[in-house]
């Protein structure tokens, strides 16, 4: 029954125009604003009122948002675009981002004052966060033909998980019996009694998460170790996390899945924003339980702590949190560098007081002490 | 700005007389859930425009019960996908009758018709020994408000699978053919983010991310959903519950926290929050002992009398 007379279809087309320059916006922000995303947001704002503010902003949310970490991006570029400025967008999502109340909103749903939002964007702002070196580090000037070597062998690396027994079954010659595969030949047979058939649980790779430390006391192995996570998250059988600590917690996973490390790695050199910062493993460490570890990401996995275990901040809270660490994974892995200097002890504070919750205590300083905890993860060694 | 355009478009599922996100709210208030204007607008579009609605969001903050409201409002059976690790098709889609099949297969040699193969293959794989689980059930089923509980429990392999059912709600099974849903139902997918789900699948859906209530949605929502409480009992306790998601604890409690607290009180013949209430109940609301430890470390006392003082 509704015919669009021309005034709808004008309007319709003014929508459309518009939400193409506000798509660009939001992908100027760092969202990833598919073709078939802006066609659900005009279809959304079609089904909505797109004279009203509130309305707008919520079928540009519900439809271009993929997870919480979105939404602030989001927020940022909706309150820009609605204030006019369509162009000269920062490449990046800002820095510093906001906790997760929606910016330019009449109703805002939280409380401001309401400090709940923290937990999803925790305030991790400290002492060594004064002295954070912001600055975007180019990967790609490695000197040296060793380096290029180096590289290229990381390059084909390659990282199993430990196996785990999963619940599902496959078809198997001994093991318990196959009731819907023995019937099934039975139909085949006119009912008949034929050869049972039999199951075994199927095994699976358990997740591998690797947390990577890239302050400055590690900047001589940033790059390799980077290298190497890159090459363990390309197996795609073996589930991979893969977060950079420093002075901030970021997850690289989805900068990790390009194929090409080299894209991957500048893709990685963008989003980290502490490169040569201090660290605090301890506050980070807790803030990768509290987002992702706790949630089930720590859950039954083989966690890699890539670090010197050089803590600025209180070594206390570190051994707190790697008992917690220890008790949600299935095993924790500490490899560290300097272990595999002469003389090395591990007299470091933040590195004394993870130790006792650690399961397997390896180096990383070389390729073959790389090759190792390859070893260790996949419990060959 | 331009005058509204006129509205009548396609209804989708919606309720009759609702025509805004508004309108949605209200009648799902008055099924005993209150939602905000974000859950509640992405509703209206997962009605209106048939596409699934993906839900995230710290446990126990409402994401099953919308569902449930969902399925209340329309007066549309809810019917429910529980994903854990391992779940296949034949426990998400359908599965043969095979006992049956056996039976109805005996039962036809011992009446002579053994010989008539084909017609007897035909019968064996007729609808009736086709057991509909979840999505079967909610394709068939019209309206039905099918609940993809926890999805990020499942592998990601079920996730692809989940994909090409939600995407044209249609089901191929080879012995009989396609299935199709005549009206599709409505689809809420949920996940405590324990890992991230594919872009595929959340790109087909409206996405939203449920937060905590705030303080006054908070007590609205246990004077609600526990009736017996009073005003008073439902401000101090939501105080706290704020208070408590401020600290920082392993695990915040969510909503649902909050109603099993309210309901532990109410059991007690509590009509006010007290310091000695509240120490001997925080098991209801606090469930790692990390926490209850660090709570007890704050003093909950003390706690509970800013809580009763400011909120109350």
């Amino acid at each position: 029954m509704p015919v669009a007379g021309p005034e709808i279809a004008a309007t319709r087309r003014d929508a459309t125009a518009g939400t193409v320059g506000f798509s660009r916006t939001l992908r100027a922000a760092g969202l990833a604003v598919t073709t078939d995303r802006i066609q659900r947001l005009v279809e959304a704002m079609a089904a909505l009122d797109p004279g009203r503010r509130d309305d707008v902003y919520w079928a540009g949310r519900l439809t271009v948002c993929a997870g919480p970490d979105d939404v602030p991006r989001y927020d940022a570029a909706f309150a820009a675009y609605f204030a006019g400025a369509t162009s000269g967008q920062p490449r990046r999502a800002p820095l510093v981002r906001p906790a997760s109340v929606p910016v330019g909103v009449e109703a805002p749903l939280a409380d401001p004052g309401d400090p709940e939002g923290d937990e999803e964007v925790p305030a991790v702002a400290a002492s060594a966060s004064a002295v954070e070196v912001l600055r975007q580090r180019d990967i790609a000037t490695l000197q040296g033909a060793e380096r290029e070597l180096l590289q290229r062998l990381l390059a084909v690396f390659d990282l199993p998980g430990e196996q785990r027994r999963s619940r599902r079954y496959r078809p198997a010659h001994r093991g318990r019996i196959d009731r819907a595969r023995t019937v099934r030949e039975l139909l085949h047979g006119g009912g008949e009694p034929v050869r049972l058939q039999y199951e075994r649980h199927r095994h699976r790779p358990r997740r591998v998460v690797l947390l990577v430390d890239v302050s400055g006391s590690m900047s001589a192995y940033a790059d390799a170790l980077l290298r190497f996570a890159h090459a363990a998250t390309r197996r795609r059988d073996v589930p991979t996390e893969v977060f950079t600590i420093g002075t901030r917690l970021t997850r690289v996973t989805r900068e990790m899945a390009h194929r090409d490390s080299r894209t991957a790695l500048a893709a990685a050199a963008t989003a980290v924003p502490d490169w040569s910062g201090g660290t605090r493993l301890g506050v980070l460490l807790k803030e990768f339980l509290d987002r992702w570890g706790q949630r089930g990401v720590a859950r039954g996995a083989i966690v890699v702590v890539l670090s010197d275990g050089w803590e600025r901040g209180d070594a206390g809270l570190l051994g707190a949190q790697m008992e917690r660490l220890s008790r949600l994974a299935h095993r924790v892995v500490w490899a560290n560098p300097r272990k595999g200097h002469p003389g090395y002890a591990p007299l470091a504070a933040g590195m004394a007081a993870a130790l006792p919750y650690v399961d397997d205590f390896v180096e990383g300083h070389s390729l073959a002490a790389l090759e190792q905890l390859a070893k260790v993860v996949a419990a060959r060694a | 700005m331009e005058p509204d355009p006129p509205r009548s478009p396609p209804r989708g599922l919606l309720p009759l007389g609702i025509t805004d996100p508004e309108g949605l709210r209200a009648r799902l208030e008055e099924h005993g859930y209150l939602a905000d204007p974000g859950l509640a607008t992405a509703c209206f579009l997962a009605l209106r425009l048939h596409r699934p609605l993906f839900l995230e969001g710290e446990a126990g903050v409402g994401k099953t019960e919308i569902a449930k409201t969902l399925a209340t409002v329309l007066s549309a059976p809810l019917i429910r996908l529980q994903c854990y690790e391992g779940i296949d098709a034949s426990q998400a889609l359908y599965d043969w009758d095979f006992p049956r099949q056996l039976l109805h297969l005996r039962a036809a040699e011992a009446a002579g018709r053994a010989g008539d193969a084909d017609a007897l293959e035909a019968e064996l794989y007729d609808r009736r020994f086709l057991l509909a689980r979840p999505l079967l059930a909610a394709l068939e089923t019209t309206p039905s408000v099918l609940l993809v509980d926890e999805v990020d429990r499942a592998d990601d392999e079920f996730e692809a699978f989940l994909l090409e059912v939600l995407s044209d709600f249609t089901v191929t099974v080879p012995e009989l053919g396609t299935l199709r849903a005549d009206v599709p139902p409505v689809v809420v997918v949920t996940s405590n983010r324990t890992r991230e789900v594919h872009d595929a699948l959340k790109r087909r859906c409206y996405y939203h991310w449920i937060d905590h209530p705030d303080f006054d949605r908070e007590v609205a929502i246990v004077r609600r959903r526990v009736p017996q409480a009073s005003a008073r009992l439902a401000a101090q306790v939501a105080a706290a519950v704020q208070r408590l998601r401020a600290e920082d604890l392993f695990k915040p409690p969510g909503v649902a926290e909050t109603l099993d607290w309210t309901e532990a009180l109410i059991a007690l013949g509590a009509d006010q929050l007290d310091a000695e209430l509240a120490r001997a109940t925080l098991g209801s609301v606090l469930k790692y002992r990390e926490d209850q430890e660090r709570a007890r470390l704050l003093d909950v006392g003390a706690l509970v009398a800013r809580a009763v003082a400011g909120g109350g």
